[in-house]
């Protein structure tokens, strides 16, 4: 290249360097500008939900159960354990059973077979909870012939399991084949090796696939309307209808008395954080048992 | 000890393409083989026919007869248990991301239900002496990740996990090719006190590293076995016309 040429790329160079700067500038402020827009939703609700609902939040919010219509005072103890036994029952099911599909999904699911369970779980995926919950009505209060804390909790299972079921999938697939390779290499089987060292190298992402879905049961009404039912007492039994901090938020809302309104807030203000502590918990928990400079 | 490895008549597949055509030579015990030949020529299938991995390959097949020592590798043994005796080394370092170093070395003794804590210590110390690691590492054995260490230690671990199980026949596919110089000395180095113990087969597109560290060399073409012979024969007076114009850079 003559020596011109150079001088002439030189120069353009350095103009596009400034238009360069430029651009990214706009970009960088851009993505900042897009963080914000998606944050501020996210602290308004919490905020807000701080400001109704804190002032009713005391111990015997946190210890009694509801007062009867026109009474003031009592409070939601009976719904967090009911929400706290339900989401148990679901997540006894809806875990194993989602991170199971999963794994069949990603180390075996490459035919047809795998391509209608993939299908099947994206539909479940997008059906509206109102309707798995008549599903859980017609299989479970149906035959039993009562609603049950067990019924709402089978509810729950259902929609946890394709969401749990497609991130495993696609946390484990993101494994590289050579760690597979590796341990086939040593004599391994196929099933140890699915168990001990796959999933094992995608536990973090497994993980946070689960409370995913844990957190998005956790907040459902419209499933437990006809499983769990509700209740306003406390029911140690898990076939009896049992109270659930959505549904006494959803009936307390609706009422017409200003305390109730009020309880409703603070119910609300109490899911949230439970939320986000048993997902802090899980993280915290399981980021113990991770290595040094594991990516 | 190391046993010889006899390869007759050993076809492979991907699907419908075939790989390999009619391999048939002997790498000897306690020497170490290399494999050589331009990129896609078969040289990795070919190693990886020696344990059984190729068929790890969706589709992927083959037929043949293989020896390892008294072990007839294509006929009655399952794959798994054949992979048990023979230790393999990646072109990628490949260590369990999840794993400390220590565990990443017991790996294949412990998730083969071997859980003797004694003997596990003895023998994670002995792997790691011989790859050359000991030292670099017996400060952190189980505060450290696998995928902690550079890139030639994580080779070098994954040396020392392949030694662990005790193979008789170590397979090495390019194990230096991911590797700065440095490192890749160190590996050869390697190489000639592991042949003591064990038969050693390694793919290297390198061709000094085979005439630095392999008694015999194979050269691969197209999936073929060109020639196979001392390594010292193929790199000054190479019968095949072939082999001499790869040796000679004039293709590949």
């Amino acid at each position: 290249m003559p020596e011109t040429d150079i001088a002439v790329l030189h120069h353009s160079a350095e103009t596009i360097s400034i238009w360069r700067r430029g651009v990214n500038g706009l970009a960088t402020l851009a993505a900042a500008a897009s963080v914000v827009l998606v944050l501020a939703p996210l602290i308004a609700v919490f905020g807000y939900l701080i400001y109704k609902g804190i002032g009713s939040v005391n111990w015997a919010f946190l210890t009694q159960t509801p007062k009867p219509p026109g009474e003031t005072g009592g409070g939601m103890a009976n719904a967090i354990a009911g929400s706290a036994a339900i989401l148990f029952i679901g997540s006894l099911a809806g875990v194993p059973l989602g991170i199971g599909a999963g794994v069949y999904l990603a180390e075996y699911g490459q035919n047809r077979m795998g391509n209608v369970i993939r299908f099947t779980a994206d539909v479940l995926n997008g059906v509206p909870s109102i309707i798995i919950g008549i599903v859980a009505y017609s299989l479970v209060v149906l035959t039993q012939g009562h609603f049950s804390a067990f019924a709402g909790g089978v509810a729950l299972a259902i929609m946890m399991i394709p969401t749990i079921a497609r991130t495993t999938e696609e946390m484990l697939l993101l494994v590289p084949n050579a760690v597979r390779e590796a341990a086939y290499g040593l004599g391994v089987s196929r099933w140890r090796t699915t168990l001990s060292i796959t999933l094992r190298t995608a536990t973090s992402g497994v993980i946070t696939g689960v409370m995913l879905a844990f957190a998005r049961v956790a907040g459902e009404t419209a499933p437990l309307l006809f499983t769990a039912f509700g209740n306003q007492f406390w029911n140690w039994k898990l076939n009896q209808p049992t109270a659930a901090l959505p549904l006494q938020i959803f009936s307390y809302a609706i009422s017409p008395y200003d305390d109730w309104h009020r309880q409703a807030w603070a119910g609300a203000l109490i899911l949230i954080v439970l939320i986000v502590a048993s997902v802090s918990a899980v993280r915290l928990v399981a980021g113990r048992g991770m290595l040094k400079g594991t990516s | 000890m190391g046993v010889s490895i006899k390869v007759d008549k050993l076809n492979a597949w991907y699907g419908k393409t075939q790989a390999l055509y009619d391999i048939t030579m002997e790498a000897p015990a306690n020497r170490a083989t290399a494999i050589i030949g331009p990129s896609g020529c078969g040289k990795s299938t070919f190693v990886r026919c020696l344990n059984r991995m190729h068929e790890t390959v969706p589709d992927a097949r083959a037929s043949g007869h293989v020896e390892i020592g008294s072990m007839n590798v294509y006929n009655g043994t399952s794959a798994v248990q054949i992979r048990r005796h023979i230790g393999m080394v990646f072109q990628k370092p490949n260590p369990f991301p999840t794993m400390t170093i220590y565990d990443n070395v017991a790996a294949g003794l412990k998730l083969n239900g071997f859980h003797n804590r004694a003997r596990l210590d003895e023998i994670v110390e002995r792997s790691l002496k011989m790859s050359a690691l000991w030292d670099e590492v017996k400060d952190s054995l189980r505060k450290k990740s696998g995928a902690s260490l550079s890139g030639g230690q994580q080779q070098r671990l994954c040396i020392a996990r392949a030694l662990a199980v005790e193979p008789t026949v170590l397979l090495m596919d390019e194990p230096c090719s991911a590797l700065d110089p440095i490192s890749t000395g160190k590996i050869e180095e390697l190489i000639f006190q592991l042949k003591e113990h064990f038969t050693i087969v390694i793919v290297t597109h390198n061709m000094q590293q085979a005439s630095r560290v392999a008694e015999f060399t194979g050269f691969f073409l197209l999936g073929r076995l060109i020639e196979f012979d001392k390594t010292a024969k193929i790199f000054t007076t190479p019968s095949d016309k072939r082999t001499e114009d790869y040796i000679t850079g004039r293709f590949g």
